[in-house]
């Protein structure tokens, strides 16, 4: 996997940080990729997908890419592999697999 | 200037009225209840503005009003002994993110076994919480002590308690000087935070996960607002005294010129040893009396200034530290004391737990003891448990 780590900046003094752990700005968490630890990798067929959306609507993050109101694919910065999405994929679509995440 | 009569909750309340704070989140808790309940009363014949959230424990009490507090309202609440216990894990979360939130506390020993009486356990239980704590020896001294630590708290970036003793304040009436609605508002004018989460033009991250790279760099700074506190508190303190005419020190010293031994000790017991001093006075005894008024942050100067002179020091604490070791107050007041060339000597009296009264009679045994000790310079007993059955 290629490494999502925030590039590191020179690291602050206590005497130039905003009080309280206060950011000055919104929506960091994007700039923090999380989807480096999975162990399983859900793997999601455009083919397959009837677009039911019940895999946007249950990710316990915010993985499962959507444009224009369709899923276009799976964000791996994010995707921790909870296997949510795929357990949730009706049978008869079966659009998401989930296989071993490998070095 | 009205002088009217109040308990010391009601004084409380009457100056979170005159404050009109935006939001009050609260859960009643004896003997703390009246204050919300009597503020309740002002939300309801619309007296104030205040949003008043009637939360389902202090827990969600005060996770109300770090929300509120951030939101960029100003904010205030109210509890007692297992209330604050029940908000600790929270005290730390308002003091972390700077945000001014003033509890109008009353101090209840903390079960077991369950009690409902003063003593100082609760407060002493979250000093490291990053709180400034004030103990009233009255209730004036509450409902002063109310809009002077507000004022302190939104300077400061940094919340208070302000404290009375269980019903021996909470619930006494007592004579008050009251300053005028417009007087207090002007005192403490419009509070506008430099950062606050509906200034929905500027988003920002409030309370961000923080780890090794610069939790401690956070931590450092909380610590340096808390030390900017004392200088702050010394200034505002002096301007309500022109407003009001009364003063209010971190330390009072109270008739200690010339005195060789002192009582060092908080709340409403200063208040009765005050009394204690007028009469041993008089009998040409060379004794004084110190109050701590503030223990959060400590005032380390002005504790070495008012105790360094004395021969010996008898603290009386109104908890405990479980350390067999006596109470915060000794504990801390030896450490202070400890850098100086010339310390008095140092003893303890835990006294009064549970509400055990506390007598003239008792006070005048630590005065006689104290003597005893700076007269022969020797401490057969460190700390004594005062008032309690089946002890000397």
């Amino acid at each position: 996997m290629k490494d999502v780590h925030v590039e590191c900046q020179r690291l602050m003094d206590w005497q130039e940080l905003a009080k309280g752990c206060l950011i000055q700005e919104a929506a960091t968490s994007l700039n923090f990729k999380t989807g480096d630890w999975r162990s399983m990798r859900p793997v999601w067929s455009e083919d397959k997908c009837i677009q039911c959306l019940f895999c946007w609507i249950t990710c316990p993050d915010s993985a499962i890419k959507v444009k224009d109101g369709k899923v276009t694919g799976i964000d791996y910065e994010f995707c921790k592999g909870c296997g949510i999405c795929a357990q949730i994929c009706p049978e008869k679509a079966s659009a998401i697999e989930m296989i071993r995440e490998e070095k | 200037m009205k002088v009217i009569a109040k308990t010391g909750n009601e004084a409380m309340a009457y100056a979170m009225k005159q404050i009109n704070p935006d939001v009050v989140a609260a859960y009643p808790i004896t003997p703390a209840t009246e204050v919300v309940q009597i503020f309740s009363n002002y939300v309801a014949d619309g007296e104030v503005d205040t949003e008043f959230v009637a939360a389902e424990s202090e827990h969600s009490a005060l996770s109300a009003c770090v929300g509120a507090s951030v939101a960029g309202g100003r904010v205030m609440t109210s509890t007692a002994s297992q209330g604050l216990a029940l908000m600790h894990e929270i005290l730390y979360i308002a003091a972390g993110n700077h945000l001014p939130i003033v509890i109008a506390l009353v101090n209840r020993s903390l079960s077991a076994p369950i009690n409902i009486h003063c003593d100082h356990s609760d407060t002493m239980g979250s000093r490291e919480a990053g709180w400034m704590q004030f103990y009233s020896a009255n209730s004036q001294e509450a409902y002063d002590s109310i809009i002077i630590a507000l004022k302190v708290a939104e300077t400061c970036g940094v919340p208070a308690i302000v404290s009375t003793d269980a019903f021996i304040i909470s619930h006494c009436m007592d004579r008050l000087e009251v300053l005028e609605d417009e007087e207090v508002q002007k005192f403490i004018g419009e509070y506008n935070p430099k950062y606050y989460a509906l200034d929905i033009g500027k988003p920002k991250t409030y309370g961000p996960l923080d780890l090794q790279d610069y939790f401690f760099e956070h931590k450092r700074s909380q610590i340096d607002a808390f030390s900017k506190v004392l200088g702050t508190y010394n200034k505002i303190a002096q301007e309500y005294e022109k407003l009001s005419g009364r003063y209010y020190p971190a330390v009072e010293e109270y008739r200690t010129d010339g005195a060789e031994v002192a009582i060092f000790t908080a709340g409403s017991t200063a208040d009765t040893a005050k009394e204690v001093v007028d009469d041993l006075r008089e009998q040409g005894r060379k004794i004084g009396l110190v109050r701590m008024r503030m223990w959060r942050p400590l005032p380390i100067e002005e504790i070495k200034k008012a105790l360094s002179k004395f021969k010996a020091v008898a603290v009386m604490d109104r908890s405990d530290t479980m350390a067999d070791f006596g109470g915060p107050v000794f504990l801390e007041t030896r450490g202070i004391l400890y850098d100086l060339d010339k310390r008095p000597i140092i003893t303890d009296y835990v006294y009064g737990l549970g509400g055990r009264n506390v007598e003239i009679a008792d006070i005048v045994r630590v005065y006689d003891e104290i003597t005893e000790v700076a007269k022969t310079g020797k401490v057969s007993k460190p700390v004594t448990y005062l008032g309690v059955r089946g002890e000397e």
